[in-house]
């Protein structure tokens, strides 16, 4: 808290500064809201996997950021997660929305844990492990979160190819207890 | 103290769903997996899923328009709060403006949402901790916040008042007397909420250094709500960000210390919390009421044209909302051909404060699990089973949730001697 506020504009620099070509897009989205007009603020990160765990750094650099969740999309031959975090809360409108994107290709879906900096990311992490199937490396508790203990191996519901809990859910009765 | 592992048990459940996490509604399965050393609990764990229903699958088979109904019954008392989150992640995607008049309604109807599920609350802690008369008299209040819900929108518990884009219904001139009489009988009975809770001394006993969480616990574990507040972090969406018509009003953050001075994060502090945000919550709606402009309350009435300009988004989109229990958040993504998401992922507040529960419960008694677990608020809510793991007789025994009911309120009984 003790640096200067950076503007949303600032905040994207500081990132390209520091990972250069790294940082594969940028958007920032301001919308207004109310009959003042006050106005609020999401910016879109997509970064690579290489520096992602340094992006995490950098941004606990800033302010210790609030992480609200990860999600994720089965984007074909690879899986996105996009982490939603939010800075600059407590002060009134200053929140800026902050979701950084990254990539994993299928064939080797790995990502670090950030438990190490945010401990608070271990529910979601175990989420994302179940539903999307992606590895996280270095998770403090890699059981499942949601998901029953015979729930059958190898069936992510959240993809969308042969993985996916398609034809599962057409042939319930076939899945063996 | 020898400190042992904690013994894994699996949970039976009666059929599986594959997809999508979940939001129970209150008195849901969770179970609590707690080490105990005599009366004191050395570890916890939490199991969930046990009602997973792949709401968020279900979803991705459906339009936006059918989603809003079914983000309403995630939950049972943030009925209003899912709805609204979808809806805000959706016109975030697809670029939708919402009408000044849509804005102020919305939070009359999530300022309504907060009372009916504060007050609710308030009856179940004084349920937990043996106080079944306060909780026939909260119950009697919060019939007031549900009549005034059903004259609003319609129904007292799915309101169905969302619409991408606005809301469905609007509040009327001739309407306005009946929430300003329902919002005076909320004043003159606040006193008497206050009193019971604030100033009791059996209550006080039970609520104050108990299930504490400290302020840097509550940031590093992503806290929300008054859970986090309580602990003396200032996360409140309203506050923090401009949505709906909270930019225009007059609001602050709610921690203990407005009240008392000091913040201790235990439970009497999140009972202050929720107290202070019942009395925002009614301002609130007074302020709105007051400034609300004339004009649309949405902003494409036309379902079949909605959809298709959805139909023809490619995007992402995020929408947050404060629900009683803190911070919603869902994410949307459309694909730019078919008009259901690609993508939809629901977070709802109990999730984040599951990891919080942990540093609570630790060096608590048997017989503040109830009020501790409660005191977030947890939509899984109870501890519908409780696994005991004896140190000392290394044996292992299953407490139901009558029994630690009773052993709850017995030691109310004996701090009241």
């Amino acid at each position: 808290m003790s640096k200067k506020k950076m503007s949303p504009e600032e905040i994207v620099k500081y990132f390209k500064d520091e990972f250069k070509a790294k940082v594969k897009d940028s958007r920032v989205e301001k919308r207004v809201a109310g009959v003042k007009k006050k106005e609020f603020v999401n910016i879109w990160l997509k970064i690579d996997k290489s520096v992602f765990k340094d992006v995490i750094k950098h941004l606990c650099d800033i302010q210790f950021p609030h992480l609200a969740v990860v999600s994720g999309n089965d984007l074909g031959s690879t899986i996105e997660l996009i982490y939603h975090f939010s800075l600059y809360y407590g002060e009134r409108l200053n929140e800026v929305s902050l979701n950084i994107s990254v990539e994993l290709p299928k064939s080797n879906p790995v990502i670090e844990t950030i438990c190490d900096y945010i401990p608070g990311a271990l529910t979601t992490e175990r989420e994302k492990q179940e539903m999307l199937g992606v590895k996280i490396k270095g998770i403090p508790d890699s059981r499942r979160l949601f998901l029953p203990d015979d729930f059958p191996e190898g069936v992510y519901p959240w993809r969308k190819d042969e993985t996916g809990p398609k034809d599962m859910v057409r042939n319930l009765h076939e899945v063996k207890k | 103290m020898k400190k042992k592992e904690s013994v894994k048990t699996t949970t039976k459940t009666t059929y599986q769903i594959p997809i999508g996490p979940i939001h129970p509604a209150l008195k849901e399965p969770v179970m609590f997996e707690f080490e105990i050393d005599g009366e004191r609990i050395i570890d916890v764990d939490v199991s969930l899923g046990h009602v997973h229903r792949g709401i968020e699958w279900a979803g991705m088979q459906r339009n936006p328009v059918q989603i809003l109904y079914l983000a309403e019954r995630i939950c049972g008392i943030c009925s209003y709060s899912h709805p609204i989150a979808f809806a805000r992640a959706v016109e975030n995607a697809c670029d939708i403006e919402v009408p000044e008049r849509a804005e102020y309604l919305r939070v009359i109807h999530g300022e309504l949402e907060r009372i009916c599920s504060h007050i609710l609350w308030a009856g179940v802690a004084a349920h937990e901790i043996g106080f079944d008369t306060v909780l026939f008299l909260t119950w009697e209040m919060r019939e007031k916040a549900l009549d005034l819900t059903e004259y609003l929108t319609g129904n007292r518990v799915t309101k169905a008042i969302i619409m991408i884009g606005g809301v469905r219904r609007d509040i009327t001139s001739d309407m306005v007397p009946k929430v300003q009489e329902t919002l005076k009988y909320f004043k003159d009975n606040f006193e008497k909420l206050r009193h019971i809770f604030l100033d009791d001394k059996t209550v006080r006993l039970r609520s104050q250094g108990c299930g504490v969480l400290t302020y840097d616990d509550a940031l590093k574990l992503c806290a929300i709500g008054p859970t986090t507040r309580a602990s003396g972090v200032k996360k409140d969406v309203r506050v923090d960000q401009a949505y709906a018509a909270y930019g225009d009003l007059d609001i602050d953050y709610m921690t203990p210390d407005v009240l008392t001075g000091e913040v201790n994060g235990d439970v009497y502090d999140r009972i202050i919390v929720r107290l202070l945000e019942v009395k925002q919550s009614i301002d609130l709606i007074e302020q709105c009421l007051d400034k609300m402009p004339s004009g649309d309350i949405l902003s494409e009435p036309k379902i079949p044209k909605l959809l298709a300009r959805v139909k023809k988004t490619a995007g992402e989109g995020i929408g947050r909302h404060e629900a009683p229990r803190g911070e919603v958040i869902h994410y949307v993504k459309f694909d730019g051909e078919n008009d259901n998401p690609y993508t939809w992922k629901a977070r709802a507040p109990t999730y984040n404060n599951i990891l919080p529960w942990i540093p609570m419960l630790k060096g608590e008694q048997i017989a503040d699990i109830p009020i501790v677990a409660a005191s977030t608020d947890p939509c899984i809510s109870c501890t519908n089973r409780v696994t005991i793991v004896d140190n000392d007789k290394n044996s292992r025994y299953i407490l139901n949730r009558e029994e630690l009911h009773r052993m709850s309120i017995e030691k109310t009984r004996r701090l009241m001697k």
